[in-house]
This record gives structure tokens, sequence and C-alpha cells, in this order.
């Protein structure tokens, strides 16, 4: 967890509204694990004020991903990032993915820009685990499979894919949980989650989730992400110190 | 070589190595900003407000960015007094930094017993009562709004410890210096101005208020220039020192205030941005000095030219 200027070595656009950019830091590189963010300076200036959290997208040798789309002044700033630039950032921050439990097929469920933290889960991902990826977009547009293994698309206007949502699709499949040792490993938007949630504890099936919640500092000093424990003894976690990845089982959405 | 500036100050009392603190609310109770910034050089650190009890604050969404600033909500969340004392003190002992605490309470009673409880750690060198957060229904700005309550605050309050009492002011007044006074006369030896300013903001595409508590508490450089006056206005009409905050970013901020009528400033939103700002500012209010050919950073305080 430390304060970094690295180097932008390319801002690419990979589909329409969604952007990949990658700088260089071998440190961060080693340090950086799937599911863990990094707050990011979008300026140089205090405009806007406050950082922006990107999960890790992928690592490479030493160039971190971060995967974006355009939805504010903030990221706006960030697309127009270019070769050459430095960018100031915290992290690695948070707690990602554990993926030492015991299973041997990881359950990808990804909701539109909920596909970024996989690429870097499917790379340090033990080869001999079996991977299935569940994909959900709005629209065709909006389903990203960037670097992902074994998808299935889920579309809410059935423009490709699945009619229907992500979850809904995962239903047809489920007889995969029945016929390996799943871990499912979650991120987008919270109805997604909350059925995902509901439906692996009711059926005994490990399961992460990656949250987000708006937030300031990152690292737990501002307070600004709490979210609902389901340890009444401590009512909230905190989304960036104590997650961003949460056990299906340790909090409520 | 130059001669070694003198940044210590000394607010009613409370010495400290150079005039950045750490506002409350915005280190934790240090262990998390320890990693990013070497805290024993910083004057003081004033803890997250405790209360008597733990309070769980209030529910997400807690904040918003705003143009230049940002609103929070987090409703004093905080472990309360007796995990204060066992869980929390023993890493601020650790920092070798000079340590005010903040309290936070529903009652009179309630001030009064936790600054009782806190005079015997040694660790704490001064308190800085919150009479003025915006984002409780109890306490907090029904006190910070009402002089007599403030008087009686710090009255009680004195009455109980020897150590410097600090009154945190509300900006969301039209009399901050009637409060200071207030201060004054009843024995506080400082007070810190200004807490945060009330404020809204709404999605308007579902017309909800974008945090959960509806208002929240507008903090960053949006609020520099309401602190700067709210400062003068004091320094101006009552002699008590005064802890400036508000938005301030850089070291050239933090001048402005002292320059206003400050004799120590607090840093918090910036803290969130930028957790290695204290130590930045440090380094810029030592080479102004410089430059400016001050020998003590005291003799900043109320250098105001107003010709």
């Amino acid at each position: 967890m430390q304060i970094s200027k690295i180097p932008v070595v390319a801002l690419e656009q990979l589909q329409n509204n969604v952007f990949l950019l990658k700088a260089r830091s071998k440190e961060l590189a080693e340090k950086s694990s799937p599911g863990q963010f990094f707050n990011i300076k979008v300026s140089d200036s205090y405009f806007p004020l406050l950082r922006r959290p990107f999960s890790i997208s992928n690592v490479e040798n030493d160039i971190l991903t971060f995967m974006f789309d355009i939805h504010g002044e903030g990221t706006k700033l960030l697309s127009l990032k270019k070769e050459g630039d430095n960018i100031d950032l915290i992290g690695p921050l948070g707690n990602g993915f554990n993926l030492d439990d015991d299973f041997d097929t990881a359950v990808i469920v990804a909701g539109g820009l909920g596909s970024a933290p996989f690429p870097l889960l499917l790379n340090k991902l033990s080869k001999e685990k079996k991977v299935k990826s569940f994909v959900g977009g709005r629209s065709k547009p909006n389903v990203i499979t960037w670097k992902l293994a074994n998808v299935n698309i889920a579309t809410d206007d059935g423009s490709i894919g699945f009619h229907g949502n992500v979850f809904q699709l995962i239903k047809k499949h489920e007889n995969i949980f029945t016929e390996n040792k799943c871990k499912v490993f979650a991120c987008g938007p919270n109805p997604m989650l909350k059925a995902l949630q509901e439906y692996c504890l009711a059926n005994n099936i490990n399961c992460e989730l990656s949250t987000e919640c708006a937030m300031a500092c990152g690292f737990g000093i501002c307070q600004g992400c709490p979210i609902e424990s389901s340890d009444k003894k401590s009512p909230y976690k905190l989304v960036c110190k104590d997650g961003p990845v949460f056990n299906a089982k340790d909090i409520l959405i | 070589m130059s001669e070694r500036i003198d940044l210590s100050v000394n607010i009613g009392g409370l010495k400290l190595k150079n005039p950045v603190m750490l506002a409350s609310g915005t280190v934790g109770y240090g262990n998390e900003i320890s990693n990013f910034t070497d805290l024993s050089k910083i004057g003081a650190i004033v803890t997250k407000s405790v209360s008597l009890n733990p309070r769980k604050g209030n529910p997400p969404q807690r904040i918003v960015e705003t143009p230049s600033g940002m609103l929070n909500a987090i409703g004093l969340a905080n472990v309360g007094l007796e995990s204060f004392i066992n869980d929390k003190i023993p890493f601020l002992k650790e920092v070798n930094s000079t340590l005010v605490c903040n309290i936070a309470a529903s009652s009179i009673e309630e001030y009064v017993e936790c600054t009782k409880t806190l005079d015997g750690e040694d660790t704490i060198k001064g308190f800085e009562i919150n009479v003025s957060c915006p984002n409780v229904k109890e306490g907090g700005l029904i006190f910070g709004n009402d002089i007599s309550s403030v008087g009686r605050i710090t009255e009680k309050v004195r009455a109980v410890t020897n150590k410097p009492i600090i009154i945190k002011l509300s900006p969301n007044t039209s009399n901050i210096s009637e409060f200071a006074k207030v201060v004054k006369d009843e024995g506080g030896d400082a007070v810190s101005a200004i807490n945060t300013l009330v404020g809204a903001s709404f999605n308007i595409w579902n017309k909800k208020p974008k945090i959960n508590n509806v208002t929240g508490g507008l903090s960053g450089p949006a609020i520099k220039p309401v602190a700067i006056a709210k400062v003068l206005e004091i320094s101006r009409k009552v002699d008590i020192p005064i802890i400036g905050i508000g938005g301030i970013m850089d070291w050239k901020d933090a001048v402005e205030f002292m320059i206003a009528g400050a004799s120590a400033f607090q840093i918090g939103t910036v803290n969130f941005i930028n957790p290695n700002a204290g130590i930045e500012i440090i380094e810029g209010l030592e080479s102004y000095c410089s430059q400016m050919k001050i020998k003590s950073i005291s003799e900043l305080t109320a250098s105001y030219n107003l010709e």
C-alpha cells in the first residue's frame, strides 16, 4: 500500500465505451492480486477532487491494466491519458479473491464492467482448474468477454446469447454445481450479486462477491464505504479495507 | 547555512512542534494513514470522534463528490470509549506525535464523562470537543447552534480537566465570533473553525438524495473562502487561539489561514487524496518562511494587512 507515480504505456479502446489503461511498474505488478484495486488520481490538479477506484484487470510482466468506461468527468479525463503520461495511484488496496480454496471449477460471473477483475484471476488460477464464465450485459455492446475463458453470454435485450439476465442463464446451467466442486467468483451490479448470493447460500456453494461503493480514500480512514455485515456484533464492514471481495456468507446486500 | 526556522506553536497551552494537525475523522486512529506518511513529523493528530458507546454510523451511501468538495454523512461511526482506550491508544502511543482526542456526545453529561475518563491518559495532550457535527440527530448541531449550550459544555468539561480544551465550532451560524467568545468566557483554551457546512445533492433522474442521510457536511476546497472569513471574524473580535480548518490542500492554503488569524490549522479532506499532504505542507511552510524571512511561524498568525 503506497502512493506511486507510474508511466502510462498505452490507452486502448476495447469496445465502444470501454477502455484499457496500461501502465508500467514492476513493483506494483508483483504486489497485485486479483480482486484488489487502485485508487487513481485522474488529473494533476485537485479537480476533480477525489481519486477514482479501479480494480486491477490484468497484470502481464510489469504492465498493469485497468478497465473502465466513461461515465463522468473523472473517467473522461482518464480516457485522455496517453503513452508517456504518468498516473498517480494508491494501492494495491483491499482484499481480493481467494484462489486457494478447495475447488476444481472456477465459475466466473460478470455483469457489464464487472468483467474487469477476471483476466488477472484467470491468469493466477492454477492450470488444473476448470473455468466456466457467465457474462451479462444490457445489450451486445455492454458484454465484455476480454481474456475470459469458456464464456456463456446473456443480454437483457437478447441481442447476443441468452435472452435474459446472467443469473437466469446460470440457472439453466446449474448442473455444473452438482457435477463439479465449484467456487463462484462474481462482480457486477448489486441485484445480480444479491440473486447469486441467495442462490449460493441456499445451495451451499462457495461464493465470493466483489462489491462496489462510493468511497473517498480507499484505505479505511474516511469511513465512507460501509457494507452491512452478517455478523451482528460488527454491523458494518468497509468495502475498501475489509473488501472489496467478500465471501457471500459475510455480508448483507 | 540559513538559520533554522521555528515552526513550533502554542495553542492555549497545547504545544506543537509545527502547526500542522490532522483533522478528526480524516485519519481514523492513525494506523491506516501511517502506511503513507511519517506521523511523528506531524504537529498533532486529532482522533476520530469518540463517544461513550460505540456508534455504527449512517447506512450507505455516506459520501458524494461535489464541485471542488465532497459531502459526507458518516454519522460519527466510532468504536466507543472503552475500545478506544484498550485497542486504539496503544498504537497511537507508539506514533510519537501529539495526540488530541475529539469527543462527540448526545448530552452534556456524556461530554463530561468521556473527558473525565480520558483525562488520565497521558498520551492525550488535549481535547477537541465536537459540538458541531451536522450528521447526527442528537447532539451535534443542536448544541453547536445554541450559544448557551456551547457555553455550558465548555464550562462542564473545563471542570474535569486541566488539559487544553478546544471547541470545534460550526460555520452554520451567522455569528461565529459570539460562540468563540462564550468558549473563552467559560474557560476554553482555543477554538477550531470550521466544521463542515450543511449541504445536499440530488440525483436528477430518480429525484433521490445522493446520500442516505439527505444532508451531509461539505468539505474540501469549496469551503475554504468561507472558513477563512470565519477565522478572520473570530480573530478580529475575540482574543482566543484559533485552529483553522476548511479545504486546506497545500502549504499556500495553510499560510492563508494563518494570515487570517489561525495559530495552527487542520487538514482533512486532502488526507483522503494525498495521505502524505501534511509532510509536504511542513516542507512548504519552511520554504515560505525562509523566503519571507520569518524566523518563527507564529509571527504569521493574524498578520493580515487590511490597509
